[in-house]
């Protein structure tokens, strides 16, 4: 006989849920329910989910109709055990003597009761299932309405369970109000508000079909292929194509999507780019287009929820085009009145916004992050010191616009352009424009080194000046994003390369600051995302510790990140080798010597030995190699050492020792019957050891 | 941007302003709200006015009430200039408590009620989640597009005063100005048909009567108002609010009005640009604290009465 199996459908009808919850929710259902089904032991063929903005549904084919049976069994006492533990044994069963069976086990002879547990029908297990999981529903905000207690996204109108396609029995309890399971949808709010059957379904093809035809695309698939296909079709037709990206968004706004297109008037194409777009796009949710020349083109699409009927399109579209043109006008009417004057006669208007308490004005950061960009270009190759030290003093000047007031999120950029207008150079333009850059990680640097040098005294600046006011950030709380401020300083030096003496420009900040000295904590603060950031690219956290550790040695002063972030790659690298890892065993081996016989003396052992005294050819040929190493004497925190080049020339140096260790303690026996000879082989395995600490700390590696 | 000279306005005999007006509140008495009128003190919006802040809290299981509120953004003004923009504006306001079941359904006939049929539009429920960080009180909802332009705000309170709503009221919040411009079709707020009689019989528009309005309180709210002035008379009402309070049987209802005034105090301060970033956070603590004294003393009462 084959298995019986059951389809369930499960569909949730609320009011609108929001875009950027839709798609989660369907994945949470379908994780959810499916969990729920393998952990009754229900196996089934297929699960799927769709959603729209007001339906969530899931469709479960070929679920086994019932749990399989299974064999309960106890073990009980022995079977020569006293009556009373057998009688024991039966009063906790509810079984006679003569149903218990008697088994062999290595431990002898028991007694043990056997029951059959019928496995539930599925259909009894379902509605229990399914309330629960409504009741812990995963949604990012949920909210009440009406009388009831009950949370969900937005009200929640119907629950609907159908199995094999007739309705469930089953009631959700909102707290206050019970909902019973029922098998009626709703179709577009507008387009067919009447109820739609949905009982007798087969299929989520079926459902799909039936909504469909009270026109809800109810799958988010359909209906982002239906905007991207129509708007394609669109913008070919006007001789543009479709910037992507909005997609997604947009389908989560409607539930029947009917793209129109509408065009810009030519006098507003003149603003930028980035104004137009956020204008047409983040705030009115169109989709924008780029003309054949690759420029913004001056026509939009907006994507309607309603079926297309050509009156109500035309008064669809004309609603359309007269917000976008408030919207755009109020834009204009910004840059006109903006470009009045030129940017650095907002200057003076920056001393009316505070900064941060103690930390002065937003004027007073300009001023500031004047002096130290132009400080940092001194440490970058080809960049002009007073250009940087400009761009600096402009860079924040946007802020009090008309345009900035209205777009905050085109900050920066908006500046670039009324510096060009202004009549200042293009690299001081570009780097106004690009001086909040990398935003976060997807972000990528500026092109511009002159905005780099803007950028990283922007950063230091507010990490010196938060810092010398106590406002650090703690555990999750970070309100000043001052742990994003640290990576991009990171990201800067190491992208572009630039090696500078992080805790000079620190201090020459705080000076800036007025503070007497930059907080004790922040280069520390600045490390520690370095190795946060090493650490995410791979490198192991013992790697890191043995390259750039803080341990009270050279290296706590060490303040150059780009140089810190090499020597922890090169030793990355290096370990990586074949020699690297020879090397390695030939360390630990060396050290665990040592540090057994310097336990046992309580002594350590000088880095020295007597060629004199040399028994074995290993041991001189191994001392000859170390000696060879002189140059890199001071391993890497010789000032010599400065590039990755450096770094892992010096790294294939130390390689040059494995075959000498390796020889050596093929040939050699450390504990040799005569003391002197010992004494000096555990020298030249101190020498070794000192050779090595030098290049890193390789104690801190683990195996 | 001039604002239009008088008498040449288009009338639109049934969409004018006041008509619009007359027919939201016609409309939701016949739903059954209780049709109040302004709250007679300078506000922000129209959440302010206690029919909304106070009953949305306390004993009513029932609460329904629609009106218009004149509300004051001191920061909005633009000296008559800008086509969009008021620092003195009309919003319209129901509160039903509970939500009604389909409080969608209820909006809609609002539109259909002022002459904005929803079948030939392409009106959606776009997510925006409403805070009141003055009041203490959120809530989730929509704002909701009419042909991409935001006609409503559309809540479902969870909180008011730091305290639970329960039961949830229905919060609808129409900016008329906005509303009226996009049924009447027209690009200027201050050339809004404001009661449908033509300009050559006496009709007015909106600019005849409020742009002088809008030209000197920008004057006053940007330049003029004595700040020392105002701060002593945001002290003052922090403190009586306070004192109110504080008294054995507190005066939630003549306190909340001092709240009121603290907040429409703090907002010309704001305008007046001087209260730092910082400080900004502070106040709107210091108002926040008022609100909830308020809501706790409303709901404290009337457990008692």
């Amino acid at each position: 006989m084959s298995k019986e199996t059951l389809d369930l459908f499960i569909e949730l009808v609320q009011e609108e849920i929001p875009a950027r919850m839709q798609d989660q929710a369907g994945k949470d259902l379908l994780r959810l329910v499916t969990a729920e089904l393998s952990a009754a032991n229900l196996a089934f063929e297929n699960a799927s989910y769709v959603v729209s903005p007001r339906h969530l549904a899931l469709y479960v084919s070929a679920l086994d109709s019932r749990q399989a049976d299974s064999i309960v069994e106890k073990r009980g006492p022995r079977v020569d055990a006293p009556e009373q533990a057998i009688n024991g044994f039966l009063a906790s069963t509810g079984m006679t003597r003569d149903q218990l069976v008697e088994e062999e086990t290595p431990k002898g002879t028991f007694l043990f009761a056997r029951s059959e547990s019928k496995g539930a029908a599925t259909s009894d297990l379902l509605a229990d299932m399914i309330t629960g999981i409504l009741a812990n529903f995963p949604w990012p905000k949920s909210q009440r309405w009406g009388t009831t207690r009950f949370r969900w996204v937005r009200p929640l109108h119907r629950v609907n369970v159908l199995v094999n396609g007739a309705v469930l029995d089953g009631t959700l309890d909102l707290d206050g109000a019970l909902m019973l399971f029922g098998g009626t949808s709703m179709g577009h709010y507008f387009e067919n508000p009447a109820d739609i059957d949905i009982t007798g379904i087969t299929s989520m093809d079926d459902y799909t079909t039936r909504l469909a035809d009270a026109h809800v695309i109810v799958d988010g698939d359909v209906r982002r292929a239906m905007i991207n296909d129509q708007a394609k079709a669109l913008a070919k037709a006007n001789g543009a194509i479709v910037r992507p990206g909005m997609t997604d968004e947009i389908a989560g706004l409607v539930q029947f999507p009917h793209p129109i297109y509408g065009a810009i008037e030519d006098r507003f194409m003149a603003l930028p780019d980035e104004v137009l777009e956020a204008s047409i796009r983040s705030h009115q949710k169109y989709l924008t287009l780029s003309a054949a020349d690759g420029t913004l083109a001056n026509g939009f699409i907006v994507v309607s929820n309603r079926l297309p009927d050509p009156d109500r399109d035309a008064v669809i579209l004309a609603g359309n085009q007269r917000v976008l043109r408030a919207r755009l006008a109020d834009a204009e009417f910004f840059w006109n009145e903006d470009t009045k004057i030129g940017l650095e006669d907002y200057l003076p208007k920056l001393a009316d916004i505070t900064f941060y308490e103690g930390l002065g004005s937003v004027h007073d950061k300009a001023m500031r992050i004047e002096k130290l960009a132009g400080t940092i270009a001194g440490y970058m190759a080809g960049v002009d010191a007073v250009k940087a030290a400009r761009a600096a003093r402009l860079a924040k000047a946007d802020l009090v616009t008309g345009m900035v007031g209205e777009f905050p999120e085109l900050q920066g950029l908006i500046g670039g352009y009324y510096a060009r207008l202004a009549g200042e150079g293009d690299d001081v333009a570009a780097a106004i424009a690009g001086h909040y850059r990398p935003q976060g990680p997807g972000d990528s640097l500026p092109e511009s080194n002159i905005a780099l040098a803007v950028s990283l005294a922007d950063k230091i600046d507010s990490l010196a000046g938060f810092f010398g006011v106590g406002a650090k950030p703690t555990g999750s709380k970070d309100p000043f994003a001052l742990r994003r401020a640290a990576l991009g300083i990171i990201r800067i030096v190491r992208e572009a390369q630039i090696r500078m003496p992080l805790g000079e420009i620190i201090e020459l900040a705080a000076s800036h600051h007025g503070f007497a000295k930059a907080d004790g904590d922040l280069l520390g603060f600045v490390k520690e995302r370095l190795r946060v950031n090493l650490r995410d690219e791979g490198i192991a956290h013992d790697v890191i510790a043995a390259a750039i550790s803080d341990d009270g040695g050279a290296n706590d002063a060490l303040d150059d990140m780009l140089l810190m972030a090499d020597r922890a790659t090169a030793l990355d690298a290096f370990l990586a080798s074949s020699d690297g890892a020879g090397l390695m065993a030939g360390w630990r081996r060396a050290a665990s010597i040592l540090a057994a016989e310097e336990n046992k003396t309580k002594t350590t052992f000088s880095a020295a030995t007597k060629p004199a005294l040399f028994a074995n050819d290993a041991e001189g040929a191994l001392y000859a190699a170390v000696t060879g190493l002189s140059d890199s004497d001071a391993g890497m925190a010789d000032a010599n050492i400065q590039t990755k080049e450096d770094l892992s020339a010096m790294m294939t140096a130390l390689g040059g020792l494995r075959a000498p260790i390796d020889k050596f303690f093929e040939d050699v026996v450390v504990n040799d019957d005569d003391p002197d000879i010992r004494q000096n082989r555990l020298g030249l395995l101190a020498l070794i050891r000192a050779k090595m600490q030098q290049v890193a700390d390789f104690s801190k590696l683990e195996g | 941007m001039t604002p239009s000279k008088s008498k040449t306005h288009v009338t639109t005999p049934g969409l004018d302003f006041q008509s619009i007006l007359l027919n939201l509140q016609r409309y939701f008495a016949s739903q059954g709200a209780v049709i109040l009128q302004p709250y007679d003190m300078e506000v922000g919006a129209g959440t302010f006015h206690p029919a909304t802040t106070l009953r949305a809290l306390g004993p009513d299981q029932v609460w329904r009430a629609a009106y218009v509120q004149p509300s004051r953004r001191p920061t909005d003004g633009r000296f008559g200039e800008n086509p969009n923009r008021l620092q003195h504006y009309y919003q319209f306001q129901a509160i039903f408590k509970p939500s009604p079941a389909d409080s969608q359904a209820l909006y809609l006939g609002s539109l259909r009620a002022i002459g904005l049929d929803p079948d030939m539009h392409d009106i959606r429920f776009v997510e925006d989640d409403w805070e009141s960080p003055t009041l203490g009180a959120w809530g989730l909802g929509w704002e909701v597009w009419c042909d991409g332009m935001e006609v409503s705000q559309f809540t479902y309170f969870q909180q008011v005063g730091g305290i639970e709503c329960n039961p949830v009221p229905l919060e609808l919040t129409y900016g008329l100005e906005r509303l009226a411009m996009f049924i009447q079709g027209i690009d200027n707020v201050y050339d809004l048909d404001w009661d449908g009689v033509p300009g050559d019989q006496g009709g007015k528009c909106y600019g005849d009567i409020f742009h002088r309005a809008e030209v000197e309180f920008s004057g006053w709210n940007f330049y003029h108002a004595e700040t020392d002035m105002l701060l002593t008379h945001f002290r003052d009402a922090e403190a009586e609010c306070g004192r109110l309070l504080g008294l054995e049987t507190p005066l939630a209802l003549p306190a909340y009005d001092q709240c009121m005034k603290a907040s429409h105090l703090f907002n010309l301060l704001d305008a007046r640009g001087v209260i730092s970033v910082t400080e900004r956070a502070a106040y709107i603590g210091r108002v926040r604290a008022l609100a909830k004294g308020c809501c706790e003393a409303w709901i404290a009462e009337a457990a008692n009465v």
